[in-house]
């Protein structure tokens, strides 16, 4: 409503013999250089993954110009055969299953129960520990390397096996805080309606809360996939067995091999790439809102 | 009935001590156990160890670590591979901040109106940060490789040798790497403030005559100051911590230790030579390198 009123101020203070059209051509040219600004961007961002693919899919990947358009006859397969034969893509890519599903486990079932404990539950003590948390989680990973790696490979004897890879991302504290908020949103009403009609807390959660909880499990989920899945360091870390290593660690490790020998491992490495992005590629493009609003949630709050 | 009443009389006091859903302890035991052992203990155990001389050894073997005091710190100030390392760091803030902050301003700014396509931007923004380091890698490694797609592109100016195994490119092909993949995320940064900065500034400065432009500096840029300051403390970050990229981009630090970072130190140090009290005292001076940047962030850009 403002707006239109600044427009018609000026449309009233220009000559009378050109009323509409300037206003209209300005209004037509702000988007064209968004637009543009914005398609660049966009080239520069999926253009890649594009070339990515494409290239994946030659036999001998071809580096020149012409390379990034090729005849679509001549793609094939055999760069994803290759890679399978040297990186077994079926195990890496069930240990990297593994991985993620122990860290979606603990996250959903321990997250949960501390999300909802520190939004609706009242204990004492409940603020400090929520701003304990929160103090904790400013430590930065690369401090905590060198302990976590003493801790769970040396001391516990956790190295090359699953629960060591898992322990250390088992419960997403960003997820915690995704709960926390959803379950701080729930009206305490509906949670002291179900206490006076005398049912206990475990009957609370799940009778009442487990069945409204669905969209929160979901973005928990979403964030939560992506970190297990695209992790190299700590995998890396802790795995010197092969039949452990999920699929980002063993194609690093075939990067960081083979690359020196081959002559043009690209084709291979990029056949690697394209199967270890593409699930999370399919999942963003699948719940593409749920991603975006996460993230911003998660962002803002820091 | 008689036994009832002291029960409940107890249960009260215990509700009047603990809350009125004590079981809340136990709901977030679990979380509160996950943090005290891979947070705080790691954390304390990593300033113990910094002390030490401390290395690996077989569970249960019992063996002297010597009392160093301060000499891993000591060592570290003086070790030339560190210094190379924070100079690397400030090589990648120095291109990678500005960078970040003004294209992922820019970028949100234009994808903030009604404008067809704008589902698709946001996704084609947002794809390389939630791909994995390793595949993205992947793709760099490929397209400036010495016989490359950015090379052939380059044809003459393509620099003698290639980028990522020259020494005055590779940090900086680094540091647009992680401009390149972190982008998206810090573009709904920015979409998410730009949501509270009021409409009526921007008539306001319209009526005063003020261009497209002009009002992007006048009214977006001041109006995102606090996306600004967490973008760029999470850039740095970021910075202090990467690993993958001189581990697999430019194949071990190289060339030359010319793209070492501090976390890769910490790995070779720590985990391949069985130094981890010197790694310890590196991650303990970058973390406080870190607090102290943020700090100096904090103060220049939410003074006034």
């Amino acid at each position: 409503m403002a707006s239109a009123t600044t427009e018609m101020t000026v449309a009233r203070a220009r000559p009378v013999e050109t009323p509409g059209p300037p206003e209209q051509q300005k209004k037509r040219s702000v988007p064209w250089l968004r637009l543009i600004a914005l398609f660049i961007g966009a080239l520069v961002f999926v253009f890649p993954f594009y070339y990515m693919v494409v290239s994946a899919l030659q036999r001998n990947p071809n580096p020149n110009i012409s390379g990034a358009f090729p005849n679509p006859a001549s793609l094939s397969l055999d760069n994803f055969v290759a890679i399978n034969s040297s990186i077994n893509l079926v195990r890496t890519l069930l240990n990297s299953g593994f991985f993620t599903g122990g860290v979606l486990l603990g996250t959903l079932v321990f997250g949960g129960l501390a999300g909802y404990a520190l939004a609706q539950l009242h204990f004492r003590g409940r603020q400090a520990l929520f701003y304990t948390l929160i103090l904790l989680l400013v430590l930065p990973f690369q401090l905590l390397m060198i302990p976590l790696y003493v801790l769970i490979a040396r001391n516990f004897g956790l190295g090359d096996t699953l629960l060591g890879m898992i322990l250390p991302f088992a419960i997403n504290p960003t997820a915690v805080f995704i709960f926390r908020q959803f379950f701080m949103q729930l009206p305490s009403e509906m949670f002291e309606a179900a206490r006076i009609d005398g049912a206990s807390e475990l009957k609370i959660l799940t009778r009442v809360v487990a069945p409204l909880t669905r969209p929160a499990i979901l973005t928990a989920m979403l964030i939560t996939f992506i970190g297990p899945w695209n992790e190299f360091l700590w995998p890396f870390l802790i795995t010197k067995r092969l039949e452990l290593e999920p699929l980002a660690v063993a194609l690093a490790n075939y990067i960081s091999t083979v690359a020196q020998r081959a002559a043009n491992p690209y084709g291979t490495i990029l056949a690697g790439a394209v199967v270890l992005a593409v699930p999370v590629v399919i999942l963003f493009l699948f719940f593409q809102r749920q991603f975006v609003e996460s993230s911003i949630g998660s962002g803002v709050k820091g | 009935m008689a036994a009832a009443v002291p029960a409940r009389a107890s249960r009260t006091r215990l509700r009047s001590l603990l809350g009125a859903q004590p079981i809340g302890y136990l709901f977030a035991a679990p979380f509160v156990l996950f943090l005290v052992g891979i947070y705080a203990y790691p954390f304390f155990y990593a300033i113990y160890m910094s002390f030490f001389d401390y290395f690996f050894s077989a569970p249960g073997a019992e063996v002297v670590r010597p009392f160093v005091g301060l000499a891993n710190y000591a060592r570290v100030l003086q070790d030339p591979l560190f210094h190379l390392a924070i100079r690397n760091v400030v090589i990648f803030l120095v291109i990678n901040v500005p960078l970040t902050v003004a294209i992922s301003m820019v970028l949100a700014t234009a994808l903030n109106a009604a404008i067809p396509l704008r589902t698709f931007f946001r996704a084609a923004y947002y794809i390389p940060y939630i791909t994995a380091s390793v595949a993205a890698v992947g793709i760099w490694l490929w397209l400036f490789s010495g016989f490359g797609l950015v090379d052939k592109i380059l044809g003459p100016l393509a620099p003698n040798p290639s980028f990522l195994i020259n020494g005055l490119w590779a940090m900086p092909i680094i540091a647009l790497y992680v401009t390149w993949k972190g982008l998206g995320f810090y573009i709904l940064v920015y979409l998410a403030a730009l949501q509270t900065i009021p409409k009526e500034l921007y008539e306001a400065s319209k009526v005063d005559g003020a261009s497209p432009v002009s009002s992007f500096f006048a009214v977006t840029v001041p109006g995102l100051r606090p996306a600004t300051l967490l973008v760029v403390i999470t850039a740095v970050i970021t910075g202090a911590n990467f690993f993958t990229e001189p581990y697999l981009l430019t194949g071990g630090g190289g060339p030359d230790n010319q793209s070492v970072s501090p976390v890769f130190l910490i790995y070779r140090f720590g985990i391949e030579q069985n130094h981890p009290g010197y790694a310890a005292a590196i991650g303990l001076l970058l973390a406080i390198g870190v607090l102290i940047v943020s700090g100096i962030n904090r103060f220049v850009l939410e003074r006034d």
